[in-house]
């Protein structure tokens, strides 16, 4: 289990498509991590931006100073937050063995077992329905920080409700609606063997 | 020939720090012609003063335009710009 | 005091406003935008009162900010790569009319093709153009070389620009010390400049240079690059002294016993710096320098951490076509020609155009450089990661 006072770095990819808001979830988790106390880098792999586009997105985190400025190809923690997105096969290249992924998808995590075999833990949370909820549009990335807290305790709730009322202007209190219903509401499937 | 200053005597940014240090250059020995001014002509209009290359047209109290000959190398411009003929350019000496 | 995330662009756009910056001209460019973003914000909701100049150009940017530091105003400007390059000409005016602008650029890599990604090509193009060039390898470190690049600028009266890379910091959000308002006040306080333009004095500016004075004008600013070292150390010492965080001209890791080394500049120093932990657990004796302020360059620095080091990597994130070597490499190896231990110099190139250098390319170096001592002489340029 990942704990929030980690030992090693930790590295999350995050997929997305432009729009939904990926960079800012990376974002938001590391300004979190950050505000714990820990150290954290977020970037993204930019390229011609557009709305719909899939966009890469990237979290480090660690107790001590990151000092290493390369992007990530072995994450330990995969978070997707488009539905279309987790139904590729893509997402899980160079998923660490014993990693986690978090998926936005309505279907239970037990069915994504086979397709990630690395990851020790698969989560799910439909993060589309639960974004359209409470924000009124699809835009999931705090939906899916929700389910990434519940599916890792990388860093307190708090703390990423903390970042999103003082970083989104407009709807923060929809926006922590919506990483509190998706904690509430995540799925998770733990593979046996697995510590 | 005067010497010239070294590099640490010069003020530093390309700066000419005295201001109005174009009153040291008297052009009046490149003189051949000197302006001559008819103040009944003048009409007052100011283009010999827009128009002269050395800022030497002095204005008059009464709006009229002189010249002030240390300054003026008799190019001749202000009679040019004149569209009265209130210039004449007279020989020197 | 506190301690925030923030990006490199955001860390470079709060330095400014701390210190207090009378005028703003900019141009947006990626990367830079955010930097001219946030500041924009900071002078249309009060928090900073500075005049933010629109231009339509970077040429319009840097020329507004050389009139406006004429007049003794504290002046700020960003940009990055073509916008940088539009910039040349006014550059070397800036330099030459001793104005103490400070300009944050946000390296990328110029065209052509169109590339909006990291590379050192967009500051060596500008080198030579008197302006004292800063480095930094994390957001604090641009936060920091901002805040001192005003003071460094309006103690020897000329440019300065701080290079951090683009995306890799500018885009990047990490842990920022912010120190508090009143202590940067303390550091920077508004300077009155001497032989600045008012209506109560009269200067002419921008005037000929003929030959029987162009030269000793040029000297002039030769003599002040070369003799702001002393002053450009003062001032990192005393934001040591304030501020707890000293750079020194070059950062220097595990080189106490390293025979075999590799100097490098901007944000991918991280990255061999985690490189050189692997290997010295492997029992290599390796280690990095990585530059920090690039001009005036640190010769004696240089050369008292890299004699007598048996093989050194310089890694070159800018390409110098049909030139000897590429630009980080020359300037080294001028620097220790004088020296009877000079150690073997391997030129890489890596990371144009925003590649990414993984730890695998930093261990090949450091392999390299290793076999190449072994071989007695250097090689060519060995072009990293590029493919056949």
């Amino acid at each position: 289990m990942v704990q929030s006072g980690c030992k090693k770095m930790l590295e999350i990819r995050w997929h997305g498509r432009g729009g939904q808001g990926s960079v800012t979830a990376a974002e938001i988790l590391a300004t979190a991590a950050i505000n714990e106390g820990k150290y954290s880098q977020a970037f993204a792999a930019f390229g011609p931006e557009r709305r719909g586009a899939p966009v890469l997105a990237f979290t480090r985190i660690d107790d001590n100073e990151i000092l290493l400025r390369t992007q990530i190809y072995e994450p330990d923690i995969v978070v997707v937050l488009d539905h279309h997105l987790s139904e590729g096969d893509d997402v899980g290249e160079g998923l660490k063995n014993g990693g986690i992924i978090v998926l936005n998808s309505t279907y239970p995590p037990e069915k994504y077992a086979k397709k990630f075999p690395n990851a020790r833990r698969v989560a799910t949370v439909d993060a589309t329905g639960i974004a359209i909820k409470e924000l009124g549009t699809p835009v999931t990335n705090t939906a899916i920080l929700g389910a990434l807290v519940k599916a890792t305790g990388i860093v307190k709730l708090e703390s990423v409700e903390e970042v999103i009322r003082e970083r989104i202007k407009t709807h923060s209190e929809k926006n922590v609606a919506a990483v509190r219903s998706a904690f509430a509401e995540t799925k998770i499937f733990d593979r046996e063997g697995h510590e | 020939m005067r010497k010239l200053k070294g590099w640490k005597e010069i003020p530093i940014g390309a700066m000419i720090v005295e201001p109005g240090s174009s009153v040291e250059f008297e052009v009046s020995s490149w003189r051949t012609f000197k302006p001559v001014f008819d103040k009944k002509k003048c009409t007052k209009c100011g283009m010999c003063w827009i128009f002269c290359p050395e800022g030497a047209i002095n204005l008059n109290k009464d709006g009229t335009y002189d010249v002030n000959l240390s300054f003026c190398k008799g190019c001749g411009i202000c009679q040019r710009a004149c569209a009265v003929k209130a210039i004449t350019m007279v020989k020197e000496g | 005091m506190k301690r925030v995330g923030l990006s490199g662009n955001y860390a470079v756009a709060y330095a400014a406003k701390m210190a207090d910056v009378d005028l703003i001209a900019a141009y947006p460019i990626t990367p830079q935008t955010p930097i001219v973003e946030k500041l924009s914000e900071f002078v249309a909701n009060g928090e900073l009162e500075a005049e933010y100049i629109n231009v339509e150009s970077e040429h319009s940017a840097l020329s507004a900010c050389v009139g406006a530091s004429l007049t003794g105003a504290r002046v700020f400007t960003a940009t990055s790569s073509q916008g940088l390059a539009y910039m040349h000409e006014v550059l070397f005016m800036a330099s030459g009319l001793r104005t103490p602008i400070v300009m944050a650029n946000v390296n990328r890599a110029l065209s052509t093709p169109l590339n909006i990604w990291n590379d050192h090509s967009d500051a060596m193009a500008e080198r030579d153009s008197g302006w004292i060039q800063l480095w930094v390898t994390s957001a604090q470190e641009a936060f920091d070389a901002t805040l001192e690049a005003f003071k460094i600028a309006e103690e020897v009266l000329l440019p300065v620009m701080v290079n951090l890379d683009g995306f890799i910091l500018s885009h990047t959000y990490e842990p920022v010390v912010l120190p508090d308002e009143s202590l940067v006040r303390e550091f920077v306080p508004p300077k009155p400049m001497l032989n600045r333009v008012s209506p109560k004095f009269a200067y002419s500016i921008g005037v000929v240079g003929p030959p029987e004075i162009y030269y000793e004008m040029k000297y002039q600013v030769v003599d002040a690059i070369e003799n702001s070292r002393h002053k450009i150390k003062e001032i990192d010492k005393e934001f040591g002294n304030k501020f707890g965080r000293e750079y020194k001209f070059v950062n220097e890791y595990m080189m106490e016993d390293a025979d075999y080394a590799l100097v490098t500049m901007g944000a991918l120093t991280g990255t061999a710096k985690v490189v050189v932990n692997a290997l010295r657990k492997e029992g290599e004796k390796v280690g990095v320098v990585s530059i920090r302020c690039f001009r005036p360059f640190p010769k004696e620095d240089l050369v008292a951490l890299l004699e007598g080091v048996k093989g050194v990597g310089v890694m070159d994130r800018a390409v110098m076509p049909g030139g000897p070597s590429n630009p980080l490499f020359a300037d080294i190896a001028t620097a220790l020609y004088g020296s009877s231990r000079r150690p073997l110099l391997q030129n890489f190139v890596a990371g144009l155009g925003g590649r990414d250098v993984s730890v695998e390319e930093f261990k090949a170096m450091f392999g390299l450089v290793k076999d190449v001592v072994r071989e007695g002489r250097p090689r060519s340029c060995i072009y990293v990661g590029l493919r056949e």
